[in-house]
């Protein structure tokens, strides 16, 4: 029991970090609805600006304030001269544009900060609370309880903000109808501006968290493969989905992997493992199935 | 008159074209599948730099191999498959007048050029790496897994291990934890193998890809408590499994992994997390090697350094790369030896080569490459050519080599690379050439 508890807490902690991630993604599907292809590159554009600052002399806060402006001038610079010309074309161009991006992106952050893998010493040790270990026998870490209290704060901010600013009820008209939006006087572009803006910073917060945890490296841009099916559990229009989707996603794939394989072993025989590999897609598609919009979307009802 | 003119202008194209040719056949030409950029650009930057170095340090050392300049072409895969396929149908064509083996850094894409290289009369060199049972040459004319294969090193590691253990492994606990791929499998047949021998307790325990995310894994291996863990990780999953390491208590000093898992880029952004980590290696980090710094002072003082970062130059990857260059030249030097010197040698003829390597301490010594590679001497039913490693351990700040060389258990692992071949020439209709008769 205490093991099952272990790999719970640990999953739901995991889960944190898909969700960190899948926020960038909910932002931009809110404000234009599409799934931004670039958002792990953006991940990885942002962290990897931060140790770029920080090789350079600057200190981790400097270098985070730094990032911060590298992000939403990318931001800006991606409305100016991507979003701006596909205003009211289909989402399908805007998805295949965020394609685009996320080339662009992982050719040029190396190119400018280098592609050596890199530390990010945040000063959060990664090592086992000693009252937890003592008392339960559980390993929980500073850095996951850091995460967790990050994420709360970052969802709970953005969730208020969507719901009771004008620019966060602009952000929702903006993504129910472009037209629509801009014919009641809603300014498109600042409002895309924005949301990028904000979006690049979601994506500095995931990519401080998930480049101390790893190293700031390439790899950054895969954590967007967890996104995926943590925004279709908990919808992609919804703050709050991505962290309850996130939490899911982590739990149940950590579950799977440990007591998945002895059943697999004893019914067809040989080694299973890897499992949290393409366990979050088979209960995404399940979801798929049986809840489209997922368990906080908005359900999109076409009239005819 | 006119008669005279078109004879003469004959006999001049027929002049220009025989010189060209001559001139083309003073160059032996590299196919170099590289990648430099993706997700191991990193890794890839210092090896495939190290390689060009070495190619250039003999055109400018020595005027190339025997006068014949050695020249390449590079085609970047991102370590994609697809795009290594791509990228080789690309080299081919040049490659087939005159070719060095071809590295492709990727045990996927040896897998996917296997065959087609055999067909194309292109050796393909995989050291390190790679299909396992290529050493058997009788089925595997054209592929070879020169130094060591996984399974080789993964019986030297527990070699190694036993050694620590005052000669016996009895009742020990083991977990391979691997990358779920065709790399990381690779060795699971030795070390069951070895696991019946020495009677220690193996459990195997996969990563899927990428591996950045090990928490369930590291939960189980703080609940198996083993003795050590041996591991197979390639890239990000490296650090991941340093980090979540340290995060459940496992001390680094009973982790011991792969040469892919034992470069700087594995280690520096794990921080402290990695310090006392071990790792296989067959060639030590550093620039007191009298080839590298010779290189540095060449090729750099010249201006002709394939490296735009110059604090790659030493590292782990680096030197690899540099010791499979040697490995190459070596090879056509051989070659030229039968066939020719002065001469561009074809894919055919540098095969023959590969086949016959003698590279000995002595001949080590005189290129300064002593500490880069082992003793090489290849045959027909060994492509393998060594089998021994080294183990480093990562202090903090480098890497410091903790044993001398270490061969896996020759006895116990070729009888499994020779089965495994023989299944492979069954199912591809293959029949083997008969070792004894060749020389």
């Amino acid at each position: 029991m205490q093991f099952f508890l272990e790999v719970l807490i640990g999953g739901l902690l995991s889960g944190v970090m898909y969700a960190l991630v899948a926020l960038g993604f909910v932002l931009i599907y809110k404000a234009s609805g599409v799934f931004n292809f670039a958002q792990g590159a953006m991940v990885y554009l942002a962290a990897l600006s931060v140790v770029g600052c920080m090789e350079k002399g600057a200190p981790l806060w400097l270098a985070i304030i730094l990032a911060f402006v590298i992000m939403t001038l990318f931001g800006i610079a991606t409305e100016k001269f991507v979003l701006r010309k596909l205003v009211n074309q289909p989402p399908i161009a805007l998805f295949m544009a965020t394609i685009g991006l996320a080339f662009f992106i992982e050719g040029l952050a190396p190119m400018v900060f280098g592609s050596d893998p890199r530390a990010l010493d945040l000063g959060i040790v990664d090592e086992p609370i000693p009252a937890i270990l003592d008392a339960w026998g559980i390993v929980i870490s500073k850095f996951d309880l850091v995460a967790a209290g990050v994420a709360a704060l970052l969802v709970t901010t953005l969730a208020l903000f969507f719901q009771y600013t004008r620019i966060g009820r602009a952000l929702r008209a903006v993504a129910d109808d472009h037209q629509a939006a801009l014919s009641i006087g809603i300014p498109l572009q600042h409002i895309w501006a924005i949301v990028w803006g904000i979006a690049g910073f979601v994506a500095l917060v995931a990519g401080l968290m998930w480049g101390a945890r790893n190293g700031v490296q390439f790899a950054l841009t895969f954590t967007a493969l967890k996104a995926l099916p943590v925004l279709i559990i908990g919808g992609f229009t919804s703050v709050p989905g991505a962290i309850v989707g996130g939490l899911l996603i982590g739990a149940s794939e950590k579950l799977a992997e440990i007591y998945l394989p002895p059943v697999m072993q004893s019914l067809f025989g040989g080694n299973f493992g890897g499992i949290e590999g393409w366990f979050p897609y088979v209960l995404a598609l399940f979801f798929l199935l049986v809840r489209p919009e997922g368990l906080f979307g908005e359900k999109h009802i076409d009239r005819v | 008159m006119f008669k005279y003119r078109k004879s003469a202008l004959t006999a001049a194209i027929s002049i220009a074209l025989l010189a060209q040719a001559a001139l083309a056949a003073e160059e032996q030409f590299f196919p170099i599948t590289s990648y430099r950029v993706g997700p191991y650009g990193a890794n890839g930057q210092s090896f495939f730099g190290g390689f060009a170095d070495y190619l250039n340090y003999v055109n400018i050392k020595e005027g190339g191999v025997n006068g014949v300049k050695l020249v390449w072409e590079e085609c970047e895969t991102e370590y994609n498959n697809a795009k290594g396929i791509e990228c080789y149908e690309r080299l081919k064509d040049k490659a087939k007048v005159s070719s060095g083996p071809i590295h492709p850094m990727s045990t996927g894409i040896s897998y996917a050029l296997i065959e087609k290289t055999a067909a194309d009369k292109i050796p393909m060199a995989m050291v390190g790496y790679g299909r396992t049972d290529a050493v058997d040459g009788s089925v595997f004319p054209y592929a070879f897994p020169l130094v060591t294969t996984y399974q080789m090193q993964a019986s030297a590691i527990i070699r190694f291990l036993k050694e620590k253990e005052k000669g016996s492994l009895e009742g020990k606990k083991i977990v391979f934890l691997y990358h779920d791929s065709a790399y990381g499998k690779e060795p699971i047949v030795a070390l069951q193998e070895e696991a019946k021998l020495n009677k220690f307790e193996l459990t195997l325990i996969p990563v899927a890809h990428p591996g950045n995310e090990q928490g369930a894994q590291w939960l189980q291996i703080r609940q198996e408590k083993p003795d050590y863990v041996v591991f197979w990780g390639w890239g990000v999953m490296n650090q991941t499994a340093l980090k979540a390491a340290q995060k459940v208590g496992f001390p680094r000093e009973k982790m011991i992994g792969s040469w892919w898992a034992g470069s700087e880029e594995d280690t520096v952004p794990a921080g402290d997390a990695a310090k006392g980590y071990m790792s296989a290696t067959w060639n030590v980090a550093g620039k007191n090697v009298p080839l590298i710094a010779d290189i540095e002072k060449v090729v750099y003082g010249a201006g002709k350094g394939n490296l735009q970062d110059t604090s790659k130059i030493g590292t782990i990857l680096y030197n690899r790369g540099v010791s499979a260059a040697v490995l190459s030249v070596e090879a056509i030097r051989k070659a030229q030896e039968k066939y020719g010197k002065g001469k561009a040698m074809t894919g055919e003829q540098v095969r023959w080569a590969m086949e016959n390597l003698d590279i000995s301490n002595a001949r080590l010594k005189q290129i300064g490459a002593t500490d880069l590679l082992p003793e090489i001497k290849t045959s027909c039913d060994n492509h393998e050519g060594s089998g021994q490693v080294k183990i480093q351990q990562w202090d903090g700040t480098k890497w410091v080599v903790v044993s001398g060389w270490i061969e896996g258990n020759k006895a116990l692992i070729h009888p499994l690379f020779k089965a495994s071949a023989k299944q492979y020439a069954t199912e591809k209709g293959i029949t083997p050439r008969d070792c004894s008769k060749e020389s």
